[in-house]
């Protein structure tokens, strides 16, 4: 593979890799925000380490 | 006997005499070294990790002192922590213990802005290949577009020890130039409209439970898709779990002071000790320290035009200018768009979201990596 389908290839992947990676953890997030809501657990309070 | 003494004598001036015959690179770094204790001490440069940089340079620069040799301290510090990864993955641990992600989970979507700020990674990479560095040289230059000393030490370190002094000193000067680089391109960016735009205030939503569940979500997703990333993403999330869990609270104590500390204390010497002035004197580190500033720059231009996207989707509810907090130097970008915004407007608050996408930025510098080494893996490269 030459240098530049290697640069090309690594920026198309990377670029769409990373965003993929945080659009599906965002949804996740989202998700574990409606499974869990903070109503639910006493009005948020939290245990501090 | 007198003949002893005059040999005896000249091992005492062997450095004397080596600096003033073939040292002038050892006096240039000397000086260089000297310089970055000064930005450290007396400009407040990033002085965890310049101080110790800065005297590790001198250290090994100092003729003959032979401490980066097979049995030297600074050598001893390197094979031990850097060149098997493992100081920039407990500095992990440290840096998720004292991370709070709250910001980030009361908008996920602004995650999408830590991967907007990491473009300028891929193109700087573009650039480094057409100046004609070898791929795994052009991917550790590249990487200073992160914005994040660990995760840049960690990468250059395994594909490209070579270049790990001016990458790592590249990263970590940028970083600290973030509140000088990044407000002339915000404001190039933006029209004064976009400037002022006033955005919700953030309300408290996100549960305990969602806090805990987090760090564990991350590291099983980002491993799945890049496993050859997960040490980062690992270290980082479990620094988190132990701060959210509150079970083991003087492991999370140790982790963000003692550990931390000794940990920036090696690092920072170790890291100098790469430094020495015939190997660190060269074209190629000019160019590195070239390439990282057009790194930092291209990451804060992607973020904005993200910023201004998501202005135009959401109906002018987005300020463009929290694209600009999408790197990883945390907190610092987040401040350098508060105080944009109050520049503009001085009721504008931008701070709970720039420090949304400043997290995300955060977690999106590790994920883009750990990308780009399951990517290189792929590809058969490393």
């Amino acid at each position: 593979m030459d240098k530049w389908a290697f640069g090309i290839t690594m920026t198309i992947v990377g670029v769409g890799g990373t965003f993929l990676t945080l659009w599906i953890l965002s949804l996740v997030i989202g998700l574990l925000k409606r499974l869990f809501p903070l109503s639910s657990e006493g009005g948020g309070a939290e245990k501090k380490s | 006997m007198f003949e002893s003494i005059v040999a005896g004598l000249s091992g005492l001036s062997t450095g004397v005499v080596y600096l003033f015959t073939q040292g002038l690179p050892n006096v240039v770094m000397l000086l260089a070294g000297g310089t970055l204790l000064y930005l450290g001490v007396k400009k407040n440069v990033e002085p965890l990790l310049l101080v110790p940089i800065g005297f590790g340079c001198v250290l090994v620069n100092i003729p003959l002192s032979e401490l980066m040799d097979k049995g030297g301290m600074l050598r001893i510090l390197y094979e031990g922590g850097i060149a098997n990864e493992l100081f920039p993955l407990l500095i992990f641990v440290g840096i998720g213990a004292m991370t709070d992600f709250a910001p980030l989970l009361e908008n996920p979507k602004i995650l999408l802005f830590g991967a907007a700020g990491q473009c300028g990674i891929f193109l700087t990479l573009l650039l480094a290949l057409a100046l004609g560095f070898p791929e795994l040289e052009a991917v550790a230059i590249a990487i200073i577009g992160a914005c994040d000393g660990p995760t840049a030490i960690y990468v250059t370190s395994q594909y490209a020890p070579q270049l790990l002094g001016p990458v790592t000193v590249a990263a970590y000067s940028y970083m600290a130039l973030v509140p000088i680089i990044q407000p002339p391109i915000m404001k190039a960016m933006t029209t004064q409209k976009e400037r002022v735009v006033r955005m919700a205030i953030v309300k408290k939503s996100v549960s305990p439970t969602t806090k805990l569940l987090f760090p564990i979500v991350v590291t099983l997703i980002g491993g799945l898709i890049a496993p050859k990333g997960l040490p980062l993403l690992g270290t980082i999330m479990l620094g988190n779990f132990m701060r959210e869990c509150g079970a083991v609270a003087r492991l999370t104590k140790a982790s963000e002071n003692e550990i931390a500390n000794i940990v920036t204390l090696f690092l920072g010497l170790a890291i100098g000790g790469t430094m020495e002035g015939h190997a660190f004197l060269k074209p190629t580190t000019l160019a590195i320290f070239g390439m990282g500033f057009v790194a930092i720059c291209l990451d804060t231009v992607v973020g904005v035009a993200f910023g201004k996207l998501m202005c135009l989707l959401s109906g002018g509810k987005v300020n463009p200018l929290i694209g600009a907090a999408g790197i990883s130097a945390f907190p610092m970008a987040a401040r350098v768009v508060q105080a944009q915004g109050l520049r503009y407007d001085k009721r504008n608050h931008l701070l709970m979201h720039a420090a949304g996408a400043n997290a995300g930025g955060q977690i999106g510098s590790v994920v883009a990596a750990a990308v780009m080494l399951s990517v290189l893996k792929g590809m058969g490269m490393i």
